[in-house]
């Protein structure tokens, strides 16, 4: 049990480094603005990351199984190890830095360690999607500003009722965005233990099936949450009062955009029903929340007339698709050379 | 919890809605008070005067409460010193109008005949100034698009009093009619104290279209 705990432990640091660092992008504005407590923040916030991951965590996480199945406990430590340490030094650096990018290079690396051929075809799915996944929530901010201007413009409602309004929005869609964020980046967190998971499936009153996956989805979300709570509310303030001065209702267009393009590359239940209808379904692949975030403020930069465009930043983004999974996968292949040779633990099969 | 933020954000539109008609009132009322002065109606003059002294402590306790419950319940974070700005010097309109019938009231300045429709005309675009800066504080609440129509309306009212004035001045200056120089002078200050409303209705205005500016989405 020990072994077990020890070896999940650096999924968990993982975990907690992403919901330190990601629910500020889902909250950061609301709470930072003071439209929201921290403390009713980060309880929807961990409530909803935990529920997003048990019940849709599975989509995204599979595909980066069929990147590469991770299939010793030892290798799925140092692949979460490798991927948290470099999303830690990154953002030391002052580099923006995305979980899923850094986890993907890791397992990168323990394919070419092991000598396991890695999926071409997973990897072109996962890398499209980081570079669609910005310009697909740059378009639904563009379109939610324009619409939801429209309803503020001509319902001609008090300041003060907008106000609360404003706030109950903020609220619901920071669930939604929570339950989009554990559904989609659980995977991160735990999918590289999935292959080698040493939980069994266990039923409640012959009714609820909890598989193993589940319970370490369930974990990681616990995780996610502990970090919501202990580390976020720095992070949240940065946001809200520094990088982008957003008004709470632009907040609120560029939260529900964020979500939005989360959950479409997280639902199972969506991407079933597409593919049933033989419509082209969006790859559940994990995406980076951060960069969500960055594409819905440069919509509404572009639907306010292109002002404020910071190219700067694009540049940053495009920058970090490279950096930070090469430096991921170096670091997870030397850290399992140390880990087969020097503490002779099997780290794949 | 909706429900607690909507009561406590209805209690407030009901708050500044009643702060806005004090504002308007003021304006009527002082409006009512040059004129029943310089018609040499005391009475209802120093009823007027009562009336105003009234509404103005009245409207500055309402400022009071809503700037006490926009801080307690963390309302309208992004546009509080805004709001609160505009409510301040909203009411800086009543304290100028109490100030100028308090003034008549202790000063009793003797008006010559040939002057009274202009400082009567005097009172009623000052009035109407800030009938419109009100109106102007209303549509930045709910209407944000009309802001400048009110503003435009101000400025206009403003610069029509601006013009009465003057002229006031002149007439009284140049009348052979008042005698003594000390006479002229204390036209001229009535003169510029009724005006001063309009000044600072215009104000308000100016305030107003950056805060409407600034609160588009």
């Amino acid at each position: 049990m020990l072994t077990i705990i020890f070896f999940l432990s650096s999924g968990l640091f993982l975990g907690w480094s992403l919901g330190a660092n990601d629910a500020a992008n889902i909250f950061g504005t609301a709470v930072g603005t003071k439209m929201i407590k921290f403390k009713t923040a980060a309880l929807i916030c961990s409530i909803f990351i935990i529920i997003g991951a048990v019940v849709s965590g599975a989509g995204a996480s599979h595909t980066l199984g069929e990147l590469g199945a991770v299939n010793q406990l030892a290798g799925a430590f140092i692949v979460a190890l490798s991927a948290a340490m470099t999303v830690m030094w990154m953002t030391k650096a002052g580099l923006p830095v995305s979980t899923s990018q850094a986890v993907v290079g890791a397992i990168i690396g323990w394919n070419f360690f092991s000598k396991t051929p890695t999926s071409m075809s997973s990897l072109s799915k996962i890398v499209g999607t980081w570079i669609f996944s910005p310009i697909l929530s740059a378009l639904f901010a563009f379109l939610l500003y324009h619409i939801i201007k429209r309803i503020v413009e001509k319902s001609n409602i008090h300041l003060m009722r907008l106000d609360s309004y404003t706030r109950i929005g903020l609220l619901i869609v920071g669930a939604f965005g929570s339950y989009s964020l554990g559904a989609n980046n659980i995977g991160n967190v735990m999918g590289v233990f999935i292959a080698s998971s040493p939980f069994k499936d266990f039923t409640i009153a012959d009714i609820f099936q909890i598989s193993s996956t589940q319970q370490l989805f369930l974990i990681g979300g616990i995780a996610i949450a502990l970090g919501v709570f202990t580390y976020s509310k720095k992070v949240m303030m940065t946001v809200g009062s520094g990088i982008f001065k957003l008004s709470p209702v632009t907040a609120l267009v560029v939260v529900l955009a964020s979500s939005i393009t989360l959950f479409l590359f997280a639902s199972q239940g969506l991407y079933n029903l597409l593919t049933s209808l033989h419509l082209p379904a969006f790859p559940l692949v994990p995406v980076s929340s951060s960069q969500a975030v960055v594409g819905s403020v440069m919509g509404i930069s572009l639907a306010k007339g292109g002002r404020n465009l910071n190219f700067k930043k694009l540049s940053h983004i495009s920058m970090g698709w490279l950096v930070t999974p090469l430096g991921s996968a170096i670091l997870a292949y030397v850290a399992l050379f140390f880990m087969q040779n020097v503490f002779m633990q099997n780290v794949f099969n | 919890m909706p429900k607690f933020f909507n009561s406590k954000s209805k209690q407030l539109e009901g708050d500044i809605d009643g702060f806005l008609d004090r504002i308007t009132t003021a304006g009527l009322i002082f409006q009512e008070g040059v004129k029943a002065y310089v018609n040499g109606k005391s009475d209802k003059f120093e009823r007027n005067f009562k009336e105003i002294t009234a509404l103005e402590s009245d409207a500055d306790n309402i400022r009071r409460d809503i700037k006490h419950k926009l801080y307690t319940y963390m309302l309208i974070p992004e546009s509080r010193g805004d709001v609160l700005g505009l409510l301040e010097t909203l009411d800086d309109i009543v304290d100028i109008c109490e100030k100028v019938l308090e003034q008549f009231s202790i000063e009793t300045p003797e008006i010559p005949e040939f002057l009274r429709s202009d400082f009567i005309e005097l009172a009623e675009l000052s009035s109407k100034a800030v009938e419109e800066v009100v109106k102007g504080a209303r549509a930045f609440f709910r209407e944000i698009a009309m802001v400048s129509d009110y503003v435009n309306k101000v400025h206009f009212y403003e610069h029509e009093a601006d013009d009465v004035e003057e002229h006031l001045k002149r007439r009284a200056f140049n009348s052979n009619e008042i005698k003594r120089f000390s006479h002229k002078v204390h036209m001229r200050y009535f003169a510029e104290k009724i005006a001063e409303v309009s000044d600072v209705a215009e104000s308000v205005a100016e305030r107003l279209s950056v805060y409407a500016i600034k609160r588009r989405i």
